[in-house]
């Protein structure tokens, strides 16, 4: 146990800075902008600081924290990250500077703005760290409230729907979480994700909770199944997964960019989260029960996603639906973990690297996502709002410096090898296959759907004839590359060397396999 | 010690009804001296008193002839809900800082309201208990038909009447209690001790309980809150919802269900599924859970969603009571002190923020006036208050809840379920009274003129009522530290022997 | 023991005598030496030597230790009898204080010595156990009533509703002295332990069932029960304030008492039984349907009433109808509990009769629109009309509440067990729901309602307010610390030997 409460200070450090922007005001903006900015690059520093002192070879939660906080009802204080949070940690600290660069040109009440952005990002620190589930619980609950502020007082035309979807929606996932979860404790006595995951493992977590929770006229199995769907709903309608992601593209085109930054970055890695350090190992046989189910699901998210993103105008839309298509892939790998394999040693090694693939796609996407919303902030800036696929023409001939940046992330989304992009999905499909060989084989048609959809945005917007409207559209001044610059350059180093990322993580990925004991 | 929270609460109000005439200032200053005395006083002992044991205030004979005795004591319970009782009676203060007509006629009955009440959580002896808890019905009647708004002599008598009528009802089961139990004491631990037949607490239960929870806003009995709610001044409505309707409930927990435990058991048949009173009481309180939700969902008027909101919740307390367990009954007392603090906010920002403003409570005229800009300080304390009263995680509601709904799911899985719903449907009115009143963006400002800004006392009263919930959100073990000792006492041992898992 | 000598017989009924003295002096006095001053000097005069002379009396009822029963019951003196003698005293002088301040009359001496003369009758009906003397001091008491009420020469309504009274009470007393001989002729005897004794295991004979039927017609009367009310409000309304308050409480006191004392000891044998499921013939029915029809009628009756006396008189039909409960469990801790609740109502009766004559005098009328904005009036009388209001409703901490729950409790604490008389308290507690309706209303015209426009402050005059104010403090007194009177009570029960 580390003797400074790291995680403490660095989910309390975004607070503190909310705290301080509240208490600017509305003075001055440039001020609040640049101190914004300043907690979420220390964020991103102490972060880095964490990485550079997390040990990827020892199997242990490191810098972990656990006080009493209601004894009464087993809750605990109690934080600890391994590869897995490491990574989302890192990965919630880099879309935020990135989501606050996006916002930069936003006028109205800006104190408030960053002050709930940084907010937002506590609540992301914690939710990725926290291990007992009522502690957790509070940050994924907490972390609605400046979401959903977010979007109604800066969004579009239609947030106050769009606000109210994303509230109801994840709200009735949470409640579902919750009543599974007081029927764990019920049974149990914990709240503690660690522990229920060790009592999962030995096979007596459900059984022993559906005959304490004694519903009679079910039959044990279909018991099980139903607390598994109240935490199931949670997650899924979070991630999202085909078919509760009704809300997301609605959302995410109406939130300000700065914010879906923020939500396709890192909000919904919280649901992918969510399935690894919750779902799998303490619902591990019930996945195992519904898996068919699952992966139809899946592959769904992942194929239907990619032909709406086809169908859509709005380029928000666009890579709305593009994100519900990427994460499909994490989600397909997931499924694909929790296959039965019973021991055969070929196959769990393809489970290494599925999970891999999963942990490093979430990553990738994350950053990627992250900054393709950001060049359409910039085009939507540049343009006076809009942001139409076929608004635009011929960009490149103006802006052959924001063409070539917007390309490579482009291409990244796609899966370019080289890029970040690739590797993850390579992974994910390489795993996948042998597993669940026919899932992974349809969902290849998402990797196609996706190519076409990237390569024509590509098309509409920067090639082609150019759009006279745009004749003095602005390329990148001097400051916007070096922000973006290191991430580009991110990508180009995970693409080449993602050893960078599955060194820290692969260790986590073997820990987590071997734990599911199938 | 405690005892002098009633006292100086009575010896304030009359204080203030000999100040001479007009004296306002120090009709206020008197008001919040007493509150703040009372408190504080109330904070001491919470301090000092580590486990949640009971202890004995004061206790000398009063009617020998009759075995009633004066008897003032304090568990944790009592301890949790007179803390509840000061910080409510301080910020009620505060938020009636703007009264002018006949000032000190309204502190004195406020005052008298308060020491009545804190008078029924330190009542020991049934007699006494019954007294406090009867008195409160005057001020209340009087606070609100003289500085209430909508139809207040209507709200008032309605709802003097429903809580006399609970009395009642309770009078005659603590008559034939005591009577039964051979006409020598009154003193509550020994009339729990007394076994009385099942055949009579199986009738005795639900005549007392009922009593109480009249007060308390069973469903159906419960249509004299949302009236009185809005009839009633804001310093009013956070007293009756915040407090005045925990006696209900604590009355059931305290009097009825250590009385009559085996009124809960099972009749040994049963009626459309119903096999018990517990089942009934269950079944009422999820009703009036859904059902409050549902009404609150379509009022036209911001102070009746609040008002339909506290039935709504005042119905997992009673759910919580009727779970039987150690985690439920603790939950319900956390939720008694949590809907305290936060129906007092609330009605704290309808009433006095909004209404005293705006002069209208219509949410359909309030959304044109661009209310987050006018007031943002209004708008940001409605939001964490609805925040917290959704169940937000790190509010005082969500502890209180989550204990309520795992204690339903050990007792009534479905309930369980239904409650669940309750809380999703919490979220949907809350927002959708949020998102009328204060965030409509609809581009037409109306041109209008400013609204006065948010003053001192409200500010110093939002502040208090916030801090108090997250207090309690953050760290509930303050409070379940000295509950779980006092369910634990020899005074709940008939629950516990008829139906405590 | 037999007493043969009529001084010894004087001796002991030495308060009675003194009262009468006092009655006599203050009539000399008045018409002698006071006649030409001022109205307020000669009821000053007047009620300060009735006020002494009733202070007398009761030195000498509480200095006296004699326990006696002389004539075979004809006159009965024990510390019972002497508790409820002090009480109608006390209520007496309170009565003649608030006279102080009258103006309706010149005739101030008469009106001093007929007070007095009903207080002497009363002291006599409740200090004996003779049917005979019974009747005597019943109709003293009510002669001087009718009178009493028809004093306001001013107005004719005063005449009329003591027209009405005399008219309704000479039937009611031909009904009970009727009664009366019926029970002489089944016992030959007019004492109540001998016809008792006579009675006793005889069926439920016609002769019998109309002895009972008369007796309780003729005390229904005097206590305004139902359907023997119908004097009550105009009396209430229409009489003098001084002699409408002695009406109102006074003379219950006595009328309650000695109800109580012949159903108990006379009819002893004919009771009968109204427990739930198990009712039996006897006078217990009867006075159960008597107390239903008072309690029903008179609170809902009064919630229509627009004149304040006039709702005063119908919740006194109501307050009989409580009262009579304890008839109806007939046990030694219903008589104490009769005792407390009549007295302290007494008490709370006095002061709103003081409060509502204050009122119309200032205001013209007793209409309950003359009390808007009183609180704002005239604060201090309006508290004290909040204590007396709340008071009747049972409100605790005041002494109404601790007479109604001790008149409940001595209901559901009788040999058979709480079950038996349940309905009839849960009966009783529903009504007096009822009754808190109408009470509040008449509070939110003193508290809530503004003043007409126009009005000014209202002045009491000081010896009243001053009377009221005692009246509001003991009223708050007894319900606070309702042993006081209990342990007195208690005390004499026990010293009489019950």
């Amino acid at each position: 146990m580390s003797t400074f409460p790291s995680i403490t200070v660095l989910t309390a450090l975004p607070v503190a800075g909310a705290l301080a922007l509240t208490a600017i005001g509305t003075r001055d903006k440039r001020l609040t902008r640049w101190l914004a900015l300043a907690f979420s690059l220390a964020a991103l520093l102490l972060t880095l600081l964490l990485w550079h002192r997390f040990d990827p070879a020892s199997g242990v939660l490191q810098f972990q924290e656990r006080y009493a906080w209601v004894p009464t009802l087993n809750v605990e204080y109690r934080v600890g990250i391994d590869g897995l949070g490491l990574l989302m940690l890192l990965l919630s600290a880099i879309v935020v500077p990135i989501g606050m660069a996006a916002s930069w040109k936003i006028e109205k009440r800006v104190s408030l703005y960053f002050a709930l952005m940084l907010l937002l990002q506590a609540c992301l620190f914690g939710a990725f760290t926290a291990l007992n589930f009522v502690h957790w619980f509070t940050y994924w609950e907490l972390s609605l409230v400046p979401a959903f502020f977010l979007i109604k007082l800066w969004g579009g035309p239609r947030r106050s729907a769009a606000a109210t979807q994303f509230l109801i929606y994840t709200m009735v996932g949470s409640i579902a979480m919750l009543l599974t979860f007081l029927a764990l404790y019920l049974a149990t006595g914990k709240f503690d994700l660690i522990e229920l995951s060790q009592l999962a493992q030995s096979g007596h977590l459900i059984f022993d909770t559906v005959t304490k929770v004694g519903w009679h006229h079910l039959t044990p199995q279909h018991a099980a199944l139903m607390i598994f769907a109240g935490a199931f709903l949670g997650f899924a309608v979070k991630v999202p997964l085909f078919p509760f992601h009704t809300w997301l593209p609605s959302t995410y085109s109406e939130a300000p960019t700065g914010t879906t930054i923020l939500l396709t970055g890192a909000m919904s890695k919280m649901g992918l989260y969510g399935f690894l350090r919750i779902l799998l190992p303490i619902f591990g046989p019930q996945m195992q029960a519904v898996l068919t189910p699952l992966l139809w699901l899946a592959v769904a998210s992942v194929v239907l996603s990619a032909y709406a993103s086809l169908a859509q105008r709005d380029l928000k839309r666009v890579f709305a639906y593009s994100s519900i298509n990427h994460l499909g892939y994490c989600l397909l790998g997931i499924f694909a973990v929790a296959k039965f394999t019973g021991g055969d040693l070929s196959l769990v090694a393809q489970k290494y690297a599925a999970m891999n693939g999963v942990l490093l796609q979430m990553f990738n996407h994350g950053l990627t996502a992250a900054t393709i919303f950001w060049f359409i902030a910039m085009l939507e800036q540049r343009s006076g709002g809009h942001r139409g696929l076929n608004d635009f023409g011929g960009l490149r001939k103006v802006a052959p410096a924001f063409t070539g940046l917007m390309g490579i992330t482009l291409f990244s989304s796609l899966g370019l090898p080289g890029l970040n992009g690739f590797i993850g999905e390579f992974l994910i499909f390489k795993g996948s296959f042998p597993l669940v060989t026919w899932a992974a084989a349809l969902s290849v048609i998402g990797l196609m759907v996706t190519a076409l959809v990237i390569l024509g945005v590509l098309q509409k917007v920067f090639c082609g004839p150019l759009n006279e409207r745009w004749a003095a559209f602005p390329d990148l001044s001097m400051g916007e590359r070096l922000t973006l610059a290191p991430a580009i350059a991110l990508m180009f180093v995970l693409g080449l060397y993602p050893q960078l990322v599955l060194g820290a993580v692969n260790n986590t990925v073997i820990q987590m396999v071997q734990q599911l004991k199938f | 010690m405690l005892a002098w929270t009633i006292y100086i609460s009575f010896l304030g109000a009359l204080a203030l009804l000999l100040l001479p005439k007009g004296s306002t200032t120090a009709a206020r200053l008197l008001a919040l001296a007493a509150a703040i005395a009372g408190f504080a006083i109330a904070l001491v002992a919470f301090l000092q008193h580590r486990t949640g044991e009971l202890i004995t205030i004061t206790r000398v004979p009063w009617i020998p002839s009759l075995g009633i005795e004066y008897h003032l004591a304090a568990d944790g319970i009592s301890l949790c809900l007179v803390l509840l009782t000061g910080v409510i009676a301080i910020t009620g203060v505060l938020f009636s800082w703007n009264i002018e007509q006949r000032t000190k006629e309204f502190f004195a009955f406020y005052l008298l309201l308060i020491g009545s009440v804190y008078g029924v959580f330190l009542s020991y002896d049934l007699f006494l208990l019954f007294v406090f808890y009867e008195i409160v019905i005057i001020p209340k009647y009087f606070l609100i038909a003289i500085w209430g708004s909508t139809r207040r002599e209507y709200g008032a008598m309605k709802l003097a009447l429903y809580s006399f009528v609970g009395s009642a009802m309770v009078l005659i089961g603590l008559i034939a209690a005591y009577v039964a139990a051979g006409a020598k004491t009154m003193s509550l631990g020994s009339l729990a001790g007394f076994h009385f037949s099942p055949h009579f607490q199986m009738a005795m239960f639900p005549l007392v309980f009922v009593g109480f929870a009249i007060l308390a806003g069973l469903w159906p009995f419960h249509t004299w809150a949302p009236t009185g709610h809005v009839a009633a001044p804001t310093a009013a409505s956070m007293l009756l919802a915040g407090v005045v309707m925990k006696l209900g409930a604590y009355g059931c927990l305290r009097v009825a269900m250590t009385l009559f435990p085996l009124g809960l058991s099972s009749w040994g048949f049963h009626v459309f599924g119903l096999g018990s009173w517990r089942d009934v009481f269950a079944l009422l309180a999820i009703i009036g859970i859904i059902y409050g939700a549902m009404v609150a969902l379509v009022q036209k008027d911001f102070k009746f969603v609040i008002g339909y909101s506290s039935v709504s919740h005042m119905g997992f307390i009673l759910l919580g009571l009727m779970t039987l367990n150690q985690i439920g009954l603790s939950g319900t007392v956390v939720q008694m002190v949590s809907h305290g603090i936060l129906a007092g906010l609330l009605f704290a920002v309808v009433g006095r923020m909004v209404y005293d403003r705006t002069h209208t409570r219509d949410l359909a005229l309030l959304g044109p006036m661009n209310l987050n800009r006018a007031i943002p300080f209004a708008a940001v304390t409605f939001v964490i208050a609805g925040m917290a009263s959704m169940g937000l995680p790190g509010f005082s509601g969500f502890v209180a809840e989550m204990m309520i709904l795992i204690g339903a799911w050990r007792a009534f899985p479905l309930i369980a379920v239904c409650a669940g719903v309750g809380i999703v449907m919490g979220v949907v009115y809350v927002w959708r009274a949020m998102q009328k009143a204060f965030f409509v963006e609809d581009g037409s400002a109306p041109a209008q003129s400013p609204l006065p800004p948010i003053t001192l006392p409200e500010r110093l009263g939002a502040a208090i009522l916030i801090g108090s919930s997250i207090a309690v959100g953050l760290y509930p073990q303050m409070l379940l530290k000295i509950i779980t000792p006092a369910l634990n006492s020899p005074l709940f041992d008939g629950l516990r022997e008829g139906g405590w898992r | 023991m037999m007493i043969t000598s009529y001084s010894q017989l004087l001796y002991l009924a030495m308060p009675e005598v003194i009262v009468v003295l006092t009655a006599l002096l203050a009539l000399a006095s008045d018409l002698l030496f006071f006649r030409n001053q001022q109205l307020r000097v000669r009821f000053g005069v007047a009620a300060g030597l009735a006020s002494t002379g009733c202070a007398v009396a009761i030195g000498r009822l509480i200095y006296s230790s004699a326990q006696a029963n002389v004539f075979d019951g004809m006159l009965v003196a024990n510390p019972l009898t002497q508790l409820v003698q002090v009480a109608l005293l006390v209520l007496t002088i309170v009565t003649l204080l608030l006279c102080v301040d009258s103006t309706f009359t010149e005739h101030v001496g008469e009106f001093v010595l007929l007070i007095l003369l009903a207080t002497t009758g009363m002291m006599f009906l409740v200090g004996t156990q003779d049917i005979l003397v019974i009747f005597i001091s019943l109709e003293l008491l009510s002669l001087s009533l009718y009178a009493l009420t028809a004093f306001d020469k001013g107005t004719p309504q005063s005449s009329e509703a003591a027209l009405k009274y005399f008219l309704f009470g000479g039937v009611c007393s031909a009904f009970l002295l009727f009664g009366f001989s019926l029970l002489y002729g089944l016992s030959g005897s007019t004492h109540l332990t001998q016809i008792a004794l006579a009675l006793h295991g005889s069926t439920l004979n016609p002769l019998i069932v109309i002895a009972v039927v008369c007796t309780v017609i003729g005390f229904g009367f005097k206590v305004a029960a139902v359907p023997f009310h119908f004097w009550a409000p105009d009396v209430y309304e229409r009489a003098p304030i001084p002699a409408a308050a002695f009406v109102a409480s006074a003379s219950k006191v006595a009328s309650f008492f000695i109800f109580f004392q012949i159903m108990l000891l006379g009819f002893a044998p004919v009771e009968g039984s109204a427990a739930w499921m198990r009712i039996a013939d006897g006078w217990v029915p009867l006075v159960t349907a008597v107390a239903i029809g008072s309690m029903l009628l008179g609170n809902l009756v009064a919630i229509v009433q627009t004149s304040a006396r006039r709702l005063l008189a119908y919740s006194a039909v109501a307050h009989a109808g409580y009262m009579l409960l304890a008839l109806v469990a007939h046990t030694q801790q219903s008589l104490a509990a009769l005792l407390y609740y009549v007295i302290t109502y007494g008490l709370a009766t006095l002061g709103i009769f003081g409060v509502i004559g204050v009122v119309e005098k200032q205001t013209g009328s007793d209409r309950l629109t003359n009390f808007n904005g009183l609180s704002r009036r005239a604060p201090v009388l309006s508290a004290c009309f909040f204590v007396f209001i709340l008071s009747l409703a049972g409100i605790p901490p005041l002494a109404g509440f601790f007479g109604k729950f001790y008149l409940f409790v001595s209901a559901l604490n009788i040999v058979g067990g709480p079950h038996g008389l349940l309905w009839l308290v849960i009966f009783a507690i529903a009504t007096s729901a009822i009754s808190l309706y109408y009470y509040l209303q008449v509070l939110k015209r003193a508290f809530v309602a503004s003043p007409p426009a126009g009005a000014t402050d209202i002045q009491t005059p000081a010896l009243t307010q001053a009377v009221i104010i005692l009246l509001a403090a003991s009223v708050m007194l007894l319900g606070c610390a309702p042993h006081l009177l209990l342990s007195w009570i208690d005390a004499a029960f026990r010293a009489t030997g019950l």
